[in-house]
């Protein structure tokens, strides 16, 4: 009847995973409690589960990787404070549940922190800059954020029914091959990682048609933002790169459930098929992740200089240099497969390339400063961390480039300190400069700055603080992902990073400190005109947040930085009334939320073989589709006057700043 | 239709960077048929990571039959004329949405349906009898890669025909309706490329895997 689900599955022996599994679970359901009973569930219902809107969308997952970077963030505290105790000893954790920490801690960051964080700020964003009132596929968009969070959820129910993968965030067989691995565990990583794959295919379709069909007037390709321009490429990427990720996964899935023999060490398996196959979607993942943030950062640099961003053609040539080579590099994260010195070479020397556009980035950046009248905003810091700590991230990159030298750093702590380095330095603080950058678009107030530098500093040293000992053990020659070592002259390093890991910790506590005070002082924060830090692209042409249809008009473009012309022309020939027309726009669907119950349903099936829910989850999965095909009307009609209603009081404010910063 | 917005779609995305004026948003057709093009892409990406670990695991038999001994041409050859003249239907039945002839419509698409069971029902007799005679997909490497990937294939034909028998009943009970138009051009797409793939894997699978 439940298949291999018995009450086995629930780990009562082991306390840490029983009781951070029981905590979420209570503090889950009294959201709940309290959800319905204030009476929030119809409008959350309304407003934000069934909604297509694509701002709402985008900041529900963001919201989904803020909470799953808690969660991947305990991991991380836990996995220091081991190490920093383990020298001759077994530690706190034992090892299956160690194994089991660095495997959640990897998949969780990459694929339920980065992927939803960049996604969200893109879906969120990028419309906006388009001057356009929505993305291609709006109910499609729905699905795919719902697919991302079935994902996460898996994830975190493996913490107290069943296990999670010891594998590592990737899982390499034959270690994860059913003789090696013969639980659960892995299943809970494939499955999750299918289900919200699919969603992150989606929102890539979505947002390429988007970019490259739906822009208004005037907006033609070199007019276009450069957020706009790393958005394109990093889901360029993923749609030629997930479903990579999707094939070889199911391969394993096949090795596992049926006996099939594509990585198994007998019948002919060959197992570095799963590692070229694995790197060439996971290379160009990492630039799936760090190509938006490198958009975040010319938005937010150019904002804050007061100058267009320097060198566009070059930054749009180098994005797109990178979302080709990208996928020219991936036999670089084995070189130690012995594949000869030719081929290594080859991709050593792409490796190194790479650096050439990025390269070319930084330099875009600083000119774009160099001679500006730079604002030292929260955003802004974020921006000029990440310059100096990619730098050194970069550096080490290319060290690692070398083939020689990746012999001796190969599994390393070096090569865990190089990714974080990158990740953290490139991707998260990209992701945060854009948190703070576009959290007056999407709720109307500013975060506020004091509490937001305290998280930027805490965060900055403490990354140096964790990692940096990281670099210099692994030169001592501390492979990754050990559970308890007897090297004395380790420790100490160990104890630095443990103490870097606290640092972080103050950071994201600022963090939500800054978020509470931020919304008890909104009132404050307020930001009337839409345009908080005169800003040059469309999202600032709109109110904050933006009525649902984004504009009562569509902008037309007439050059770069589209809305920083607008607002010379408005100084300099005035402004009419515009002619209010009815707007269409999609209807709210729960088809989203519906496929995501039955993906989450069939999901834990087949991870715990209950083949009859499997079979129910597909049928409810197709009548689903069929009802969403069934309905008559998609659209509904705003009238001409609350579109003007709506406008109004938001233009007159917009025209008195433009019309005072003109006089001053 | 369907070589309308071939054409549409591809010219994209280079020509006309440097555009002065752009005329806004595309039309919901060309955006609905853009965006299925791209997942027919990504799904032609999936396939072809099928195509390279078979082509690695060719030799791979384990001590097993190969692809000479195990398969049978001459069926091979009527299962890929059934899925070739059922895209040909497919054809013909876009030929009568254009013209909005109900009945047509409806007798191309249950030709399709009929074309492409046999199809399934072929490739199923197939696979039956293979592991009916100690060649199943856990015999050897290349026997599972082989599987993987023809039955990836069968597996879209079978979401295809799902797909189509929906789309019968849509277009029954609503008619031509645009968004119903939108979503058969959609279906068209992907049951032509899913002949393009089955080229692909009559060619590498079938006719060279029975040289080897």
């Amino acid at each position: 009847m439940f298949g291999k689900l018995t009450w086995a599955a629930i780990p009562f022996d082991q306390p840490i995973p029983l009781v951070a599994g029981g905590v979420v679970l209570v503090v889950i359901l009294a959201v709940l409690v309290w959800v319905v009973v204030a009476g929030h569930l119809p409008y959350l219902w309304r407003e934000w589960i069934t909604s297509v809107d694509h701002k709402r969308i985008g900041v529900m997952y963001t919201l989904l990787a803020c909470v799953m970077l808690l969660r991947g963030f305990s991991d991380a505290i836990m996995m220091r404070a081991q190490q920093a105790v383990a020298f001759h000893s077994s530690g706190f954790l034992p090892p299956e549940h160690y194994n089991q920490i660095f495997s959640a801690h990897g998949t969780i960051m990459i694929f339920f922190v980065a992927m939803p964080f960049v996604i969200g700020l893109m879906n969120l964003v990028v419309p906006l800059q388009l001057g356009v009132r929505d993305v291609a596929f709006p109910t499609l968009n729905s699905v795919g954020f719902w697919l991302t969070a079935t994902g996460a959820l898996l994830v975190n129910v493996s913490l107290v029914v069943g296990e999670f993968a010891r594998t590592g965030w990737l899982p390499y067989p034959p270690l994860s091959e059913l003789t090696y691995s013969p639980t659960v565990g892995v299943d809970y990583y494939l499955w999750s990682l299918q289900i919200s794959g699919v969603g992150t295919l989606v929102a890539g379709i979505n947002l390429v048609t988007t970019v490259l069909k739906i822009r208004t007037r005037g907006m033609s390709y070199m007019r276009m933002p450069m957020f706009c321009w790393t958005t394109l490429a990093s889901n360029l990427l993923i749609i030629a790169a997930f479903p990579i990720l999707t094939a070889t996964l199911a391969m394993l899935i096949l090795d596992r459930y049926l006996g099939f023999h594509f990585f198994t060490n007998d019948g002919g398996g060959n197992v570095m098929m799963f590692m070229n196959l694995i790197w060439a979607w996971g290379h160009p993942e990492v630039y799936i992740l760090v190509l938006p943030a490198f958009g975040i950062f010319s938005e937010v640099v150019s904002t804050f200089s007061g100058k267009p961003l320097f060198g566009y053609r070059s930054m749009v040539l180098a994005t797109m240099a990178i979302c080709v080579i990208s996928f020219m590099v991936w036999l670089h994260h084995f070189f130690t497969m012995g594949a000869g010195p030719d081929v290594n070479a080859i991709f050593g020397i792409a490796s190194m390339i790479i650096a050439v556009p990025t390269g070319v980035k930084i330099y875009n950046w600083l000119f774009t400063m160099f001679a500006g009248r730079i604002r030292f905003t929260t955003p802004m810091m974020w921006s000029i961390g990440f310059m100096v700590t990619f730098i050194l991230g970069g550096l080490t990159g290319v060290l690692v480039a070398v083939p020689p030298a990746d012999f001796l750093l190969h599994n390393s702590l070096f090569l865990v300190a190089h990714f974080h380095n990158v990740i953290i330095g490139g991707v998260l603080f990209g992701a945060f400069a854009g948190y703070t950058y576009w959290f007056p678009k999407a709720f109307g107030f500013r975060l506020q700055e004091g509490w937001g530098k305290a998280a930027f500093w805490f965060w900055l040293i403490g990354f140096y603080v964790a990692f940096m000992p990281l670099y210099a053990v692994g030169f001592l020659g501390m492979t990754r992902r050990m559970q308890h070592y007897d090297v004395a002259a380790w420790t100490p390093w160990l104890h630095i990073a443990s103490i870097g890991a606290v640092l972080i910790l103050i950071g994201i506590i600022c963090q939500i400190t800054q978020l509470v005070v931020s919304i008890r002082h909104r009132e404050e924060l307020r930001d009337v005109t839409g345009d908080p830090w005169d800003g040059r692209s469309l999202e600032w042409a709109t109110a904050s947040p933006p009525p649902v249809f984004n504009f009562a008009f569509m902008p037309d473009v007439r050059g770069e930085d589209a809305y920083w012309g607008m607002k010379q022309r408005v100084r300099e020939e005035g402004a009419k009334e515009p002619d209010y027309k009815p707007i269409e726009m999609p209807r709210n669907s729960p088809t989203g939320f519906v496929c995501a119950f039955f993906a989450t349903l069939m999901g834990f099936a087949l991870i715990w073989h209950i083949w009859w829910m499997v079979i129910a989850g597909l049928i409810g999965a197709y009548a689903t589709f069929v009802v969403f095909a069934w309905r008559d009307h998609d659209e509904y009609e705003i009238p001409a006057e609350e579109v003007a209603r709506l406008d109004r009081a938001n233009l007159l404010a917009r025209r008195n700043l433009v019309t005072a910063a003109g006089s001053a | 239709m369907a070589a309308g917005t071939f054409a549409q779609a591809h010219t994209l995305p280079l020509v006309g960077l440097e555009d002065a004026v752009h005329e806004g948003p595309a039309s919901k057709r060309i955006i609905t048929g853009y965006g299925f093009w791209i997942f027919l892409l990504s799904d032609i990406v999936m396939f072809s990571c099928f195509f390279a670990a078979y082509a690695v695991l060719l030799g791979q038999t384990a001590g097993g039959p190969t692809g000479a001994q195990l398969f049978n041409l001459p069926n091979v050859a009527i299962e890929t004329a059934c899925l070739l003249l059922s895209s040909f239907f497919c054809g013909m039945a876009s030929v009568a949405a254009e013209i909005r002839s109900h009945r047509w419509f409806q007798i191309w698409m249950a030709v399709t349906c009929v074309l492409g069971l046999a199809f399934l029902a072929i490739e199923f007799h197939e696979f039956a009898d293979l592991v009916a005679r100690g060649a199943g997909p856990s015999r050897s490497a290349f026997l599972s890669a082989f599987f993987a990937l023809v039955g990836c294939h069968g597996l879209h034909v079978s979401a295809g025909v799902l797909w189509l028998l929906t789309m019968m009943a849509q277009v029954f009970a609503k008619g031509f309706r645009a968004d119903i138009q939108r979503r058969f051009l959609c279906f068209a797409l992907f049951w032509h490329a899913l002949d393009i793939i089955w080229v692909g894997v009559f060619s590498v699978v079938y006719l060279l895997g029975s040289a080897a």
